[in-house]
């Protein structure tokens, strides 16, 4: 069905020739992403617990135009690469009753290694699901007697552009099983509802019809490996969960808000949809 | 003076024959995912339905659907078919139909029902990400899927 749409829109642009010059190709770009000499995964083999439901995992940076995917390889170029040092001096920068910084008990921030291919994942303690986010306002209140910072706080996406940039190239690896089976399920069936007055899911528009245009913009699988990214249309950095609030209001409903159960379980399935790919550290996007 | 009360009378009239021959939303009657009647009694205009098929704030067609008619309203999307010649395969009650209402045509299918009130998960109010009440207003009103109807209806081939 998806293919013949393509060859349809195809042969009008063969017809028409004109008008359509900026959508020449409906399928995702076959190329490698190469940083500072280093490969960065941007497709693997779909995960097994999708049961085929994505043959192949791709990054949204192959949904992307020459241009951006081109930003996102040189790091002068990336944008989203002055809020990891902003981030770097957050780290350093002592705050709160304790007198600390993140530096003070973790030292430089590649103490964090690692942390972003594996997150969200389910704290054993406490039961909940952590992000990075939620990792740095817990360490904030209970650590450093600092409050913590707002779901929308440049603070909070700048000390996740730092994070996950410790992690670049690393492969994502979701737990899905354990404590984390309950959330898995219940993000998995917010997938899968048709939400608002466009009825539609998540998988309308990232799994039944990534590779085809809406209007002008090219859908992508909604994978997450690359956040935070750089929307260059927003200026700014934005979260997995700052995305998903867009995403839900444009299908014309009302949307969960940031650090909800509903979007924690969803960041922690659409996260293992991605299980596989390389987090990017920060990415480009349009 | 007289003449001017009888024109009074006329337009009056008119008024509540239009009034009368529009169909709510929660009332429309589909037969095999087609409407017969005009949803708002009064004649669609080709050219104000080209507009509600190209503007993103109104019916957004094209975000989804090309057509070689259609080529000067810029950015097609693919994620539905293309709809060169619709006009020759489906019929005024079909195409009013799944404009409409889609899903009562194609079960499943992703196409936004334009004239629906109510039954949403999580409705919202129009594209704020505030909840909305339903009954919601629908996407399109009835002359607007009318005018989309008769835009449609010149895509022949």
């Amino acid at each position: 069905m998806k293919q013949r749409t393509i060859k349809t829109a195809l042969a009008a642009t063969a017809v028409l020739g004109l008008a359509f010059a900026g959508m020449a190709s409906a399928e995702p770009v076959d190329d490698t992403l190469v940083i500072d000499g280093v490969e960065i995964v941007t497709k693997a083999a779909g995960a097994a617990h999708l049961d085929g439901a994505l043959p192949e995992a791709m990054s949204g940076w192959h949904f992307r135009d020459t241009e951006t995917r081109a930003m996102q390889a040189d790091d002068f170029d990336n944008p989203g690469m002055i809020y990891v040092d902003r981030g770097l001096d957050l780290w350093n920068a002592v705050d709160g009753t304790e007198g600390k910084s993140c530096a003070s008990c973790h030292e430089g921030p590649e103490a964090m290694a690692g942390l972003r291919a594996v997150t969200p994942r389910v704290d054993e303690k406490t039961g909940k699901v952590m992000n990075i986010e939620s990792y740095v306002n817990d360490c904030r209140t209970t650590r450093m007697g600092a409050e913590a910072w707002g779901d929308k706080a440049v603070e909070l996406t700048d000390m996740l552009a730092l994070i996950s940039f410790q992690s670049r190239g690393e492969l994502m690896n979701v737990a899905i099983d354990g404590a984390a089976a309950p959330f898995y399920e219940k993000g998995k069936e917010i997938y899968y509802t048709r939400f608002g007055q466009l009825e539609l899911s998540c998988a309308s528009c990232h799994e039944d019809n990534y590779g085809n245009y809406i209007r002008s913009d090219h859908l992508s699988q909604g994978q997450t490996n690359g956040f935070p990214v750089y929307r260059l249309k927003d200026a700014k950095l934005t979260t997995p969960q700052g995305r998903f609030v867009g995403c839900v209001r444009d299908t014309r409903a009302e949307t969960f808000k940031i650090g909800s159960d509903e979007f924690n379980a969803l960041e922690l399935y659409v996260a293992s949809r991605g299980n596989g790919l390389a987090v990017e550290g920060v990415s480009v996007r349009n | 003076m007289k003449r001017q009360f009888m024109l009074g009378m006329a337009i009056s009239a008119f008024s509540a024959g239009v009034a009368m021959a529009q169909v709510a939303p929660e009332n429309v009657e589909f037969a095999d995912g087609a409407i017969a009647q005009s949803l708002s009694g009064t004649a669609g205009n080709a050219d104000d339905g080209k507009k509600v098929f190209g503007t993103a704030g109104l019916g957004n067609c094209v975000a989804c659907h090309a057509a070689v008619i259609a080529a000067d309203i810029p950015f097609p999307g693919t994620v539905g078919p293309a709809l060169d010649g619709v006009a020759d395969r489906w019929s005024e009650g079909e195409l009013r139909g799944i404009v409409a209402n889609a899903k009562i045509m194609f079960d499943g299918t992703i196409m936004p029902s334009f004239y629906k009130t109510s039954g949403y998960i999580r409705p919202g109010d129009a594209y704020t990400g505030k909840a909305g009440t339903e009954p919601l207003p629908p996407i399109l009103s009835a002359q607007q899927i009318e005018d989309v109807v008769a835009y449609l209806l010149t895509f022949k081939e």
